[in-house]
């Protein structure tokens, strides 16, 4: 059975969709996302990102994505954008960071798309 | 029996409840949000339930992905504030009602929605910012006990508009067969349009917003049409949260008075809508 049936009903231009699929592929680097809550996982974390990444059985491009902040590629593999951006927080970084970074706008342009009204389609 | 008073419709953006919890409310970005909530908290102020229903999503606090009810019911006494990451939200923790909550759920199950039963919830900003919107200064306790319905909207497939819908006709009834002639508030939160990952990130759809904000008033179950595809289109990835509003208004009499609504952009990256009814027809002008 394809993992992806009924893909095209939701395959919306620039719309990930945290779907079951994503889910499971995603669920040992969500887990670590969920565990940052924690100030004492967030040191443990902070000391030895790696070692953390591997205890929490993520893959090789999991770890990778972490690491490096790519926040795109933490999604693509399977992130749920309320769980990386637990990550996001512990970095100091808000929301609108990382729609300047999903859309290639940059923080200061994507805050003032915003505040003019929002950004539309087309 | 028990009675249906008033629903309150608003976004729950973390960031409104840092504000206010940050005393920047009358920063230049957020005055006229919080200024447009002010009608709402007055009138709120004077129609006090003796129970609260919060209808509501968790953002990865009180829950995990190991399991995603789609919908759940606390049945607790007490719910915790949950430290999301850098200290609980300095508000009061929640007092519950078991004894309406396991009405509830005796009712809606027999009623043929088979709910999650949470005897234990840690509560987040999805829960905590709509009470604050609601009541901005509660003090060492919130003004009533209050009940959270759980509705997943952050992983596919959420429940459809649909079924939301049924679910809050459904609770209006258990509500109404309640033995006991207490008040209930019911809320309904998220939306308005918003999109958080993705090219399309940012995304507001004003237009969408302003025909869902009206037509849930006067024809909601035409909004219950809307498939998962088409809200997510219309309003957004998270968009889809303005299904939660549907169980609130399904809780509701056919006619509703409004006593109150607003629109705001952006909070963050979200387009901001609050709305409250009195649960009763328009009365005839004098």
């Amino acid at each position: 059975m394809s993992t992806d049936s009924g893909a095209g009903r939701r395959d919306l231009p620039g719309t990930p969709i945290f779907d079951g699929d994503s889910s499971r592929r995603g669920l040992r680097m969500n887990k670590l996302f969920m565990s940052l809550r924690h100030a004492a996982d967030r040191e443990r974390f902070l000391g030895d990102e790696a070692a953390y990444c591997r205890e929490f059985g993520l893959t090789p491009e999991q770890e990778k994505a972490v690491l490096d902040r790519d926040w795109q590629a933490m999604i693509d593999l399977g992130g749920s954008i309320f769980y990386v951006y637990k990550l996001a927080m512990m970095d100091g970084r808000s929301m609108q960071y990382l729609g300047g970074v999903f859309t290639g706008m940059g923080e200061d342009d994507f805050l003032a798309a915003m505040r003019a009204g929002g950004r539309r389609d087309g | 029996m028990a009675e249906v008073i008033w629903g309150l419709a608003t976004s729950h953006v973390p960031s409104i409840g840092a504000a206010m919890d940050r005393g920047k409310t009358d920063d230049p970005n957020w005055k006229a949000l919080f200024d447009g909530y002010a009608p709402a908290r007055a009138w709120l102020a004077e129609h006090r339930p003796d129970v609260a229903i919060v209808v509501y999503n968790d953002h990865a606090n009180g829950i995990d992905l190991d399991f995603v009810p789609t919908f759940g019911l606390g049945t607790a006494e007490r719910y915790e504030v949950a430290d999301e990451g850098f200290g609980r939200r300095p508000v009061p923790d929640v007092i519950g009602h078991p004894e309406l909550s396991l009405h509830l759920v005796e009712s809606l199950i027999d009623d043929d929605f088979d709910l999650t039963v949470f005897q234990e919830l840690q509560v987040d900003h999805g829960f905590t910012v709509p009470l604050s919107v609601w009541t901005p200064d509660p003090g060492d306790s919130w003004p009533c006990p209050v009940i959270p319905l759980l509705v997943n909207v952050i992983q596919y497939p959420q429940p459809t508009a649909a079924r939301c819908w049924a679910l809050g006709q459904a609770l209006g009834r258990a509500i109404r067969s309640y033995p006991e002639d207490i008040t209930v508030g019911v809320l309904g939160t998220g939306g308005m349009s918003h999109q958080l990952a993705g090219a399309r990130a940012g995304f507001i759809n004003p237009d969408f917003d302003h025909m869902w904000m009206e037509t849930i008033e006067t024809d909601p179950a035409k909004l219950a049409t809307l498939s998962r595809e088409e809200l997510i289109t219309q309003a957004g990835s998270e968009g889809i949260e303005l299904i939660m509003w549907l169980v609130m208004r399904g809780a509701m009499d056919d006619q509703v008075t409004k006593v109150h609504s607003d629109y705001f952009v952006p909070a963050s990256n979200t387009a901001a809508g609050i709305a409250l009814w009195e649960n009763r027809a328009p009365q005839p002008a004098a």
